[in-house]
């Protein structure tokens, strides 16, 4: 029997609360199909279901703990996270608690030696970055969930067993009431970086298992400093070290530090070792207010992730699906992209509007993604800590070059998670006129945002899917559009045309964006007829100077009717 | 004659003449010293950063890099 730890977790500026075990209709010796189940609610997990409901597909979204995520673990969400969220609908309760930041500071021996700012475009609704607490995110992710009714969440369940078929999945799961055996046609484990389901099916991780290990600490302490990053390179209380300082919401501080070698886990975290640590850092830096440890863990940073995310029915997704180094918030921003790539393909499949093949692009995309990742933040990783002698002379010479010679200071550019550009991607049309454009988001790259007017953004203006971005000053769209739009929205298809105009224009049949003075055009590249296919993940697959019916055609059937 | 010519490879289009060559062989043995057992490697590394960049060309540092490992 599963009996999930149900008093509440210990915090100084958390309530954390208990979802009890509910008795689910298999245990009373229904037996029901369903169409998804989703292991781990968890972030990626949590989003997986809501975005899959924005299409109207129901999910069984399985969670063994009955709280949410033990201390704050992911605590910088980038711009992009902010925007996939916004489409699950919780940016609004974020942005009333995130501390959001743009600098970055790297100091070495008193001296800030390298200072960056991230780059923040004034079309932009969010920030380059956000901090918040992950407790917080998921309590929010689960309010979503508990408001929409084609999500079933079963806390306290555990996954134990699982079969994998070419067309289904059955489940054995563990609960304080017992086992039961749960059927669905499809299976998204999000459940981690020791992922059960991984374990369970065998499929193996490549890249490095091994990259350090590192001591997170969150403290209760007034340090009046602006929100922004803090990088501290071999400071003297720990030479050859980097110490890396975030504010988070909340009055707390994290502190991040490799551990010496030799050291285990167990030693770093002793409360003595903790407090002289922390305190010696708080002393460098010339702070003096009494603090308090809230939470602290030892985190080992992995660059490896699984070469396929699809079998059979089973889709990967998240920690599960990959390992990503800790610098450059990799962690939670990158299993979002994932998830949010993943969910309008399998709604598509599900729904008959596209071949399951389409899935098979998911694992292209994201997993040549991780391995950008991979390869971005082994760089980052080789000069934060230095795998060998050689790495390591190279880094403090930088070191000790940076204090007068400026022409070594773009090394410590810190590398953070970004979006990723499907430009090899199987769904990009090849009969477009991507290379034409001086402007605009690149084919396979997310569209760029743009301001509207006070409080109204492109990307408010975007839901659950396919969408021609339409710029014209005409009154009424090509008769070809509208009968292809017609005839693909009778096949239940979502599509839809949303005009950019630089005239007032109204229309019934679809969307009209007002671009008085020609912003969005002049951002977009865009003059009379120019068009540009998003796919429902807000993702360019082709872009024409010249709306051409035919050529529409074909990007859409590249998109979604692959043979 | 050009450059090339002189050089003892197709790369360096300045070399030095003996007697500067014989100062840089004075003052690095004396950096050396200076630095001491302890700070050598990294004095060292600086070094090569500095004239790296002076030299402005990662093909021809690359070549110098390969060259240096040599006969060790
Ligand atoms: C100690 C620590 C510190 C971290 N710090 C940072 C950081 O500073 N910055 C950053 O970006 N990222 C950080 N991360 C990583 C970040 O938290 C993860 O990348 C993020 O949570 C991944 O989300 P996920 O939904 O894929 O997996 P998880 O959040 O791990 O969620 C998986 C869920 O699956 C459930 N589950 C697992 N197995 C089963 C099973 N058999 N049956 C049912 N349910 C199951 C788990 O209970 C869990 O709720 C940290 C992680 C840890 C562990």
């Amino acid at each position: 029997m599963h009996f999930p730890d149900s008093s509440p977790r210990a915090s100084l500026y958390y309530d954390y609360q208990i979802y009890p075990f509910r008795r689910p209709p298999e245990l009373n010796g229904d037996t029901l199909q369903h169409k998804v189940v989703i292991i781990g609610a968890g972030p990626v997990g949590l989003v997986t279901a809501l975005d899959l409901a924005r299409y109207g597909i129901p999910s069984v979204l399985i969670e063994a703990d009955v709280q949410v995520s033990q201390g704050s673990r992911a605590i910088v969400f980038t711009r992009r996270s902010m925007e996939i969220l916004q489409q699950v609908g919780v940016t609004d309760r974020m942005l009333e608690k995130v501390l959001p930041w743009r600098c970055g500071n790297s100091f070495y021996r008193g001296e800030r030696v390298f200072r960056m700012e991230a780059p923040y475009d004034e079309d932009d609704r969010f920030q380059p970055m956000n901090n918040l607490q992950q407790q917080y995110l998921e309590e929010y992710l689960v309010d979503q969930v508990l408001a929409e009714p084609l999500i079933d969440l079963r806390w306290g369940t555990k996954v134990i067993a699982i079969d994998n078929q070419p067309d289904g999945v059955q489940l054995t799961l563990d609960t304080p009431e017992g086992e039961y055996q749960l059927h669905s046609d499809w299976l998204v484990a999000a459940d981690g970086a020791k992922s059960t389901i991984r374990g369970m099916l065998g499929p193996r991780m490549e890249g490095d298992s091994y990259t350090g290990n590192f001591v997170i600490a969150d403290i209760k302490i007034n340090i009046d400093l602006p929100t922004e990053r803090l990088a501290y390179f071999d400071p003297e209380w720990n030479p050859g070290n980097t110490i890396l300082m975030h504010r988070e919401p909340e009055g707390i501080w994290r502190l991040d530090y490799q551990l010496p070698e030799g050291e285990t886990a167990e030693e770093a975290l002793a409360p003595e070792s903790l407090n002289k640590r922390i305190q010696a850092q708080l002393d460098m830096i010339g702070v003096d207010a009494p603090w308090e440890m809230d939470w602290c863990s030892v985190y080992s940073a992995r660059a490896m992730t699984l070469p396929d995310y699809l079998h059979d029915r089973v889709l990967f997704t998240g920690d599960a699906a990959h390992m990503l180094p800790i610098f450059g918030v990799r962690g939670a921003n990158t299993g979002w992209q994932d998830c949010h790539n993943m969910a309008w393909k399998l709604a598509f499949a599900i729904k008959g509007w596209a071949p399951e093949h389409l899935l098979a692009s998911y694992s292209q995309e994201r997993v040549t993604a991780a391995r950008e990742i991979i390869d971005e933040a082994s760089k980052s990783t080789r000069f934060m800590t230095p795998p060998d002698r050689g790495f390591r002379l190279l880094r403090d010479a930088t070191l000790s070059l940076s204090l007068t010679q400026p022409f070594v200071r773009p090394l410590f550019h810190w590398r953070t998670s970004r979006a990723h550009d499907y430009l090899d991607s199987v769904l990009n049309c090849m009969r477009d006129d991507n290379a034409e454009f001086s402007a605009g988001p690149v084919k396979g790259a997310p569209l760029q945002n743009i301001r509207l007017g006070d409080d109204d953004y492109l990307f408010d203006r975007l839901g659950a899917s396919i969408y021609l971005l339409y710029f014209s000053d005409q009154a009424e769209l090509p008769m070809a559009l509208t009968l292809l739009k017609d005839a693909v929205t009778r096949s239940g298809v979502p599509f839809e045309v949303v005009q950019i105009s630089r005239k007032p224009l109204a229309s019934q049949s679809h969307q009209v964006i007002h671009d008085p003075i020609g912003h969005m055009h002049q951002r977009y590249d865009a003059s009379e007829g120019t068009s540009y296919l998003v796919r429902p993940d807000q993702h360019v697959s082709a872009r024409w100077k010249q709306f051409d019916n035919g050529d529409l055609l074909t990007a859409m059937k590249r998109l979604i009717n692959l043979s | 004659m050009n450059q090339e010519t002189i050089g003892h490879t197709t790369m360096s289009h300045n070399t030095l003449s003996t007697t500067a060559l014989e100062q840089v062989y004075d003052q690095l043995a004396e950096g050396i010293t200076q630095a001491g057992a302890e700070k050598e490697a990294l004095f060292l590394t600086k070094l090569a950063l500095l004239l790296a960049n002076q030299v402005g060309d990662a093909n021809q540092v690359s070549e110098s890099i390969d060259e240096a490992l040599k006969n060790l």
